[in-house]
């Protein structure tokens, strides 16, 4: 597998040259131009929308460049598909999985360019292939796991394998971590580095400053659709990368004034929840919210954030204990009476429970609300004072649409998540349920939801934050609360807390 | 159960086969030649519907839902009998292939090229096959059924020699197509790659196999032999052709996929199940043990699939892009 294209020695593995592409009247990429070499992670970072999934498509033979070139091993090449892409020594991990998951690993590796016996396909050479690049590279997986049944982590491993098998010496990532545990991340690094040693130049797309820092050699930083600058991640540091980013300086840690907390408005006392496979997810579980503060929820994934935030609102049933809000008990309720005593809430999975695709953003926008008088009279709906309130809301919020009639699903992520949150953010609430508010969103938009979340605060909602990066918490938060096997496991003030204290609370040390 | 290579837990082969045999033998042990009797009938009445519910499983598992097999087998059937009557058996049975592969060659066309929704195209072949058939029917001619080819020594085994062996020659293709596919399905290139397609055509793209290609292949192949399953029907079993002879097998069929799960050995078993079920009660009935009109037995199958589909549908997956156009 080494070796197939030698070109002249000195050359870069990979070079694009004055790449440009548009669709339609919008310009994705815009004379973007890079190098690859062997044995090196190249970074490629950029906020979401900022043309990084064009330039690797077009890398990978699924879009054409308009113009400009594309070099492997110094020759120029024409990628019409990703079968030219593959034949080239390019191999990509795409950001949703390509594995069939009723398929067993080697099955799914092999898939396309199956060894053979006899025109049978050759089960044992295939796995025993899985086997030796598992081993090389340090990519534990089993060659004859079904790999619906694995973590995300492992299909991952399976991803980079199948890659590896196709002969890859050029190996893109695209947004590899967006799905991953902390932990997993960390082995996907490892691995990155292996591979890297192992002489396989690697293009790591992400918009993770952390990640960049940590394992690339260099960074190209894309923004509009066109390249703004290429560091060594030595040269600078995290403020430095996301001022590249985002095109002005950013506030990872964003300034607020100390929390004047009131009354309680959210009150949780021993609360069970089962989670969808009917094991008790929640188990004993108290907090108390007051208004005019934010509580984090720290905790490991899977230690029943989500069953508790979808409890809280009403989305799950709840099994035991109960459910205060202002004193009313709201154990019973069902989602719609908890949102009518005025619960915001911006759920962690945005596409299944936090808007309609197909439907507008305007529509989208008032979801929470269509049928208040304003919006809806006599049963029918003021379509002009929705799109009055939506074209308000989305520059309030800076959601950048083609305009409110554009169906929601044809949003990026990060937009979409403002939209959601422009919509739960602008109803008067009492409570404001978050969970991974920032999930998949790029640093300038993180800082504003942020922002958002404190404003609600500082207009006397009670704010609870559920979320997997501590640094979220830790910045927006006013109290923590590390949530490990379904309670509460330790509570910390969120002014004198580091996160390492956290963190050791999450993976199992005593809290109080 | 196994998990293995092929997915989800799934009854071993063997196991289906050998105590499928296993019960064929003590049902011989205790009733003689009633069991063969019932069971000669099963098989018969079965490979028609067990060669349509192949075009099923090649149609689904690449990822095109064909409810069309019902039409398809009734041109089969009509182009297969007058074929046979004008020309000879061989051209009618070749006549019945190809119409039923130009059919399936026009749902794909629907499905992957237009991207129509795929029970609408189904719907459409049908109907169009019922009227088309219909118009044209000229009733008065007749061919004699196909002889029945007896294998040597194989023949002459107790029960499986009358049952298996003394079958006439499409039977005898049927059980080749059966078993040919599921080896094909389960150990080739060609069928992991059609799996694929039929479950995640994103993940068969990005790694080079054609897509679109994979679905005409499939669903033009599928066609031929549902028209086969037709000539079947009418070159083979009847030797005659009726208005909507087909009389839902086609839809039987697609009961018999779910059934099968998706695997051709397994869906032979099911249709075999059905076979067994209306031979019983015509056994019965002959023997006077209940006296219940035909049209009751005639009946049975479909009675039957319902509470059959009703209890396992919620279980068994489909392919997982069955249905859906790809890009």
């Amino acid at each position: 597998m080494s070796g197939r294209r030698e070109g002249d020695a000195g050359a870069p593995l990979l070079e694009a040259r004055g790449l440009t592409k548009r669709f339609g009247s919008v310009v994705a990429n815009e004379d973007v131009s890079l190098q690859l070499r062997r044995g090196e992670v190249l970074g490629l970072l950029g906020e979401n929308g900022a043309g990084k999934s064009t330039l690797v498509k077009m890398l990978f033979g699924l879009h054409r460049p308009d113009s400009g070139e594309i070099r492997v091993g110094g020759e120029v090449v024409r990628l019409r598909s990703p079968r030219d892409a593959i034949g080239m020594g390019i191999g990509m991990v795409h950001q949703h999985f390509q594995l069939v998951p009723v398929m067993t690993v080697a099955e799914n590796v092999v898939l396309g360019a199956e060894p053979t016996r006899h025109r049978f396909v050759d089960r044992r050479r295939a796995a025993a292939e899985v086997q030796e690049l598992s081993e090389r590279f340090g990519l534990a997986v089993d060659p004859d796991a079904v790999v619906e049944d694995l973590p995300i982590g492992a299909q991952q491993r399976v991803e980079i394998i199948k890659a590896l098998y196709r002969g890859a010496e050029i190996l893109i990532l695209d947004e590899p971590s967006a799905v991953l545990t902390p932990e997993e991340t960390d082995e996907l690094l490892r691995v990155v580095a292996e591979l890297a040693a192992g002489g396989v130049g690697i293009v790591f797309i992400t918009h993770k400053l952390r990640e960049v820092m940590d394992a690339a050699d260099r960074v190209v930083v894309l923004r509009d659709g066109r390249v703004v600058g290429e560091v060594a991640p030595g040269d600078t540091d995290e403020a430095g990368l996301a001022a590249l980013m985002v095109g002005r300086s950013v506030v990872l840690r964003i300034d607020k004034q100390p929390a004047r907390p009131g009354g309680t408005v959210l009150e949780i006392r021993g609360l069970e929840v089962d989670d969808d496979r009917g094991r008790r997810a929640v188990q004993g579980f108290d907090l108390e919210v007051r208004a005019g503060e934010i509580v984090g929820v720290a905790g490991v994934q899977g230690n029943g954030q989500r069953e508790l935030a979808e409890a809280i609102c009403g989305m799950r049933p709840r099994s035991g204990g109960c459910v205060l809000l202002r004193e009313h008990d709201v154990t019973r309720l069902g989602a719609r009476a908890i949102h009518d005593l005025g619960v915001a809430h911006i759920p962690e999975d945005r596409n299944k429970h936090g808007l309609v695709g197909s439907y507008s953003v305007a529509d989208d926008l008032v979801l929470n609300r269509f049928d208040e008088p304003g919006f809806a009279r006599w049963g029918r709906r003021e379509r002009a004072a929705v799109r009055r309130w939506a074209e308000q809301l989305i520059i309030e919020f800076d959601v950048r649409t083609p305009g409110v009639e554009a169906p929601a699903d044809s949003l990026s992520g990060g937009n979409q998540q403002k939209l959601i949150v422009a919509r739960e953010l602008s109803r008067e609430s009492v409570l404001v349920v978050a969970a991974q508010p920032t999930r998949g969103v790029d640093v300038g938009s993180i800082e504003f939801i942020h922002r958002q979340l404190v404003a609600a605060r500082d207009r006397g909602a009670a704010v609870l934050v559920i979320s997997a990066e501590l640094e979220e918490l830790l910045a927006v938060s006013d109290r923590i609360a590390v949530m490990r096997s379904g309670c509460v496991a330790a509570m910390f003030d969120a002014g004198s807390v580091t996160s390492e204290a956290i963190g050791l609370v999450m993976g199992g040390a005593a809290g109080h | 159960m196994k998990r293995s290579w092929t997915g989800r837990p799934v009854p071993p082969n063997g196991l289906v086969a050998g105590s499928l045999l296993a019960a064929a033998f003590v049902a011989y042990g205790i009733w003689g030649f009633r069991a063969t009797a019932v069971l000669g009938f099963a098989v018969r009445s079965s490979t028609p519907l067990a060669l349509a519910a192949m075009c099923g499983i090649l149609c689904e598992r690449t990822g095109v839902i064909n409810i069309g097999i019902e039409g398809q087998m009734l041109l089969g059937a009509f182009a297969g009998f007058f074929g046979a009557a004008a020309f000879g058996v061989v051209a009618g049975v070749a006549a019945a292939v190809v119409l039923g592969a130009l059919v399936g060659a026009f749902l794909a066309l629907c499905a992957v090229t237009w991207r129509v929704d795929q029970i609408i195209a189904g719907a459409v072949i049908n109907i169009a096959a019922a009227g088309f058939t219909s118009f044209l029917y000229r009733p008065g001619r007749v061919i004699g059924s196909l002889p029945t080819w007896r294998i040597p020594l194989l023949g002459d085994l107790p029960l499986l020699g009358p049952v298996l062996f003394r079958a006439q020659p499409l039977t005898y293709l049927t059980f080749v197509v059966v078993i040919g596919l599921q080896v094909a399905l389960f150990r080739t290139p060609w069928g992991r790659r059609t799996t694929a397609v039929g479950e995640h055509p994103g993940a068969a793209d990005t790694v080079g196999i054609d897509v679109a290609r994979y679905r005409y292949g499939n669903v033009v192949a599928g066609g031929a032999l549902a028209g086969l399953a037709g000539a079947l029907l009418s070159v083979e079993i009847t030797g005659s052709f009726d208005r909507g002879m087909t009389a839902g097998r086609g839809f039987l069929a697609l009961a018999i996929v779910i059934m099968g799960r998706w695997r051709p050995a397994l869906a032979w078993a099911a249709a075999l199940f059905f076979g067994v079920l209306s031979g019983l009660v015509n056994q019965l009935n002959f023997d006077r043990v209940f006296d219940v009109p035909p049209q009751f037995v005639a009946m049975l199958p479909y009675a039957t699939t319902i509470v059959v589909l009703a209890i396992f549908s919620t279980r068994v997956r489909p392919p997982a892009a069955a249905g859906r156009p790809y890009p």
